[in-house]
This record gives C-alpha cells, structure tokens and sequence, in this order.
C-alpha cells in the first residue's frame, strides 16, 4: 500500500508537471487571441528531445551533462518531501523545509554550474543574474517558511502546511506568489519566450544544452513551478479543515488559479527593466517579514 | 477594532507602496487612498453615529482623496513630469528604511504606557510609521511633487495620532486643519508651476542656484 501511494505520488509529480506550463501558454494564447500551441505541447517536446543526440562544446567537461541531471534529481527530491493535500509527502520528518530549500538551491548551483561549462560568455552572463536575483527571492522564501513554521510551531512540512486563515495569509499569499514568478523566471522578472535578448536569464543558461540534457532542464522547470504553486495553495489555504476528497479538489482548484494567475500576468504585463526587479524582490520580502511579524503577533 | 486595525495595515502599506513607486503618479494615487482610508476611520471609531462626524469624515475623504490628488495632478501636468529620476535616497534603501520604520513603530507603541483601549489598537504604531515615511519622502526625494507627497503623508500620520484625542478634541480642529491643508497645497501647485517656468525643470537641488 505504502509503495503503490509511493508511485502515486511521483507519478503525479513527474507527470502532471509539463502540463502547468502548457496551460499557462493556453490562457496567454487565450488573451491574445490566437489558438496557440497544444496543452501537451511540453510533453511533445520532451519527447523529442529525448531522441535527440547530444551537442557538446569542447570546452565542456562531463559536467554540462552531469549539472541538469543533479538539478534535475534534487527537484525531484524536494518534490518528494513536500506533501500533496490529501495524499500527503513520501519523506516527512523533523527539519524537511530546510532540506527543501537546499535541494532548490543545490538544483540552481547545477543548473548555472552547467551552464558555465559551455564557456560562452553569454552564458555566464545569464548564471550571474540568475544567482543575483537567487539571493532575494530565497530570503523571501526562507522568511515564508518561517512565518510557516512559526504559525504552526513545527519544522516539518507535513504539519507546517496548515495554517489558518489570517492576515499573515494574505501577506505571504503576496510574497510567495511573488517568489514564484522571480524562481520560475516568469515576467516580470524574466520572459520566458525570449531568445534573443541580452535580457534573459533562464533561457540563456540553456541555450547550449541539446537532446536529452535540455530535456532533463525543461521537465525539472516545470517541475519547480509546480512545487511552487503546490506550496503557495498549501500554505495559504487551511488544507487541514477539509475532507480528503475536499483538500484535493481544493489544491487542484488552487493550483489551476494560480497557474492562470502567471498566464494573465504574462499577458498583462510587461517584463520590468533590469533596475527594478531588485525593487520588486525586496517588497516580496518586506511581505514575508511583515506575514512573519504578525504571526510572532498571533503567536506571543 | 479589528476592522479599524485593518484600515490601519492597510494604510501603513501604502506608505510603503509610496516608497517604493517611482512614477509620480502611483505615489499620488498611494497618498489619496491613505487620505480616504483616513477619512473613514472616525466613523468606525465613533460609535454613536454624529452628523457632524460623519460631515468631517466625508470632507476629510474628499478633501485628501479628490481634491488635493487633482490639484496635484494638475501640478504634474502642468510641469510634464512623470517620475522621479535620481532621488538622494534610492528605492530600495527607502523601502527598507520604511519597513525598519514601521516594524520599530509597532515595537516602540509597545512600550508606551497608553490607555488600555488603545493597547491593542494599531493607531499609534500606524501614526509613527506615516510620519516616518513621510520624513524619508521628504528628505530623499528630489521632486517638488514627491516632498508634496511626503508631507501629505507626514500629516496623514498627526491625523492618526489625533483620532486617539477623537472624543475629546473639537473635530472643528481637524476640519480647520483640512481646509489649511488644502489651501497648501493649493498654493504649492502654483508654486510647482512657477518653478518650472523659470528652472525648466522641478529639481528641488536647482534651487540653491542664484541665478539672474
């Protein structure tokens, strides 16, 4: 039984992913007006590119390939811990949100890491912002794990995920949604359909990797953004009240809302200059120090 | 109490939202909406329900809410600014500045020996945060429209503070200081006029110039 939930878990995870970033190019295409590609068009992609042969620079040592797939892994096994409404998490013990946070940080030391093999300068251009904006939009997220955690007066995602409706929800519904879109390199942080700016910053890091690796990368982004919408779903509404059957219908519920929630903004606005991303990165954490007071408020 | 304490979060976060906007605009639109959060806080404080409170609160919210913002959108367009370019403290820095200046508004109101009906309200950390944010706005920005706005927010923040005196003090006061306040910044908007006329530009810096 545990090992049937085991695969069902990672089935939902590993499968369900690629579909996110479809919807979101769905509601984009939906708003302007065109038909724009299929809901499934990630899972077309990635089966292609995992027939495809591997280009590799000869300045790259084997950790161009090596970085996607340690990225890739740790997604994955951050994944593992956090629980998904009604069928809860495969790994839950004392201390899993700071594993958690590593494993994002340790999947973004890959992925830029990677990147710096290829020895293009573009690209180390890109890895120099993607750390830049790393370092704000993690405190952001180390503060909503603490309000988390403070709330519930545990450090296990398993029980921190609980929390009751209040105005620190409000607050940190603000600044993770926020952390999002900086994590996942989504406008206005980064715009995720540009290829040849001097302005991108995911995309660039990528641009050298081909075949499989590249798939390794797009299915783990996917992933991140998933994750990213379960903990934001979870951590704002009070999954504990409800039914099984309510709390899943609710997180699939929460998690399609948000996903559209990306998709309008992406076809609302426009990328911000490079100058006031910072700006923007520091309200996200002003919000979670501010969600985090007001639980410290709730809680003394 | 709550739905006031609420009223006051609210207005304490545009106060940062002031901070940290560079278009003039969104700063002017940040300090209406304080203004009319502001208005209607003597309605929920008051529990009998007074005409001439209630005249006070709409004159108050029209007053800081319409009144004043069009005169200082007039201004803005009179003078073809939009934003504010270089100011003395960037966005960043004065947001923090703001945020550290909220959070230690709300830890100093904890220490004071207040009424215990005022205890658990957040008037008096909201009165210090305003008046705080309204010194950075004024001390580091370079456009006139901005200290404008800063000083608006400077008194949005003695208003706080003087709805804690609301059962004892005339409202006439406060009305007195309303009309004061927009005959201001009346003037002010004429003024903004006249420096741009003769400055080509509202840099506050370019007046320590003498010039012929």
């Amino acid at each position: 039984m545990s090992l049937l939930a085991f695969v069902l878990r990672l089935a939902c995870w590993v499968l369900l992913a690629p579909l996110l970033p479809g919807i979101i190019n769905k509601v984009k295409a939906w708003v302007a007006g065109r038909r724009g590609p299929p809901v499934l068009q990630l899972y077309y992609d990635l089966a292609r590119l995992a027939r495809k042969q591997v280009v590799m620079s000869t300045l790259a040592s084997p950790a161009f390939i090596v970085g996607p797939a340690v990225a890739w892994v740790a997604v994955l096994s951050a994944m593992m811990m956090v629980p998904l409404g009604p069928l809860g998490a495969s790994l839950s013990f004392r201390g899993d949100m700071i594993l958690v946070l590593y494993l994002l940080a340790l999947a973004r030391f890959a992925i830029t890491w990677a990147a710096m093999e290829t020895g293009s300068a573009f690209e180390g251009m890109g890895a120099a912002r993607e750390v830049s904006y790393a370092v704000l939009a993690e405190a952001a997220m180390i503060a909503a794990m603490l309000t988390l955690s403070v709330q519930s007066g545990s450090v296990s995602l398993a029980t921190m995920l609980t929390p009751t409706v209040g105005t620190s929800a409000v607050l940190l519904a603000a600044g993770l949604f926020t952390v999002l879109l900086a994590e996942n390199c989504r406008v206005p942080f980064d715009d995720p359909n540009t290829h040849l700016e001097l302005t991108m910053i995911h995309e660039v890091m990528v641009l050298d990797h081909s075949g499989p690796p590249l798939a390794a990368v797009l299915h783990g982004a996917s992933m991140k953004l998933m994750l990213f919408a379960v903990l934001l779903t979870q951590a704002v509404l009070p999954m504990g009240t409800y039914s099984p059957f309510g709390a899943a219908a609710v997180l699939l519920a929460g998690v399609l809302v948000v996903i559209v929630g990306v998709g309008l903004i992406e076809s609302l606005l426009a990328r911000f200059a490079f100058r006031r991303v910072p700006l923007l990165l520091t309200t996200s954490v002003l919000l979670c120090v501010f969600a985090l007071l007001v639980a410290w408020q709730g809680a003394a | 109490m709550l739905d006031l304490n609420l009223l006051i979060g609210l207005a304490m976060g545009l106060n940062l939202v002031a901070l940290g906007s560079s278009r003039l605009p969104s700063i002017i639109r940040a300090t209406a909406l304080q203004g009319v959060l502001l208005g209607v806080m003597p309605l929920l404080l008051e529990h009998d329900l007074d005409w001439r409170v209630a005249a006070v609160a709409l004159a108050t919210a029209i007053g800081k809410g319409v009144v004043i913002p069009g005169l200082l959108r007039r201004a803005m367009r009179a003078a073809h600014i939009e934003r504010e370019i270089e100011p003395y403290i960037g966005f960043v820095p004065s947001l923090l500045l703001g945020a550290l200046g909220t959070i230690a508004a709300v830890a100093v109101a904890r220490q004071l020996p207040l009424l215990p009906e005022h205890a658990r309200s957040l008037l008096v950390p909201g009165a210090l945060a305003s008046i705080l944010t309204g010194f950075v706005l004024l001390i580091g920005r370079v456009k006139a429209i901005s200290q404008v706005c800063g000083y608006l927010i400077f008194e949005n923040g003695i208003y706080l503070f003087g709805l804690l005196l609301i059962s004892s003090t005339p409202l006439l006061v406060e009305a007195g200081v309303l009309l004061d306040l927009t005959v201001g910044i009346f003037v002010i908007g004429i003024i903004v006029d006249r420096i741009q006329r003769a400055f080509d530009s509202l840099d506050t810096r370019k007046l320590t110039a003498l010039r012929e």
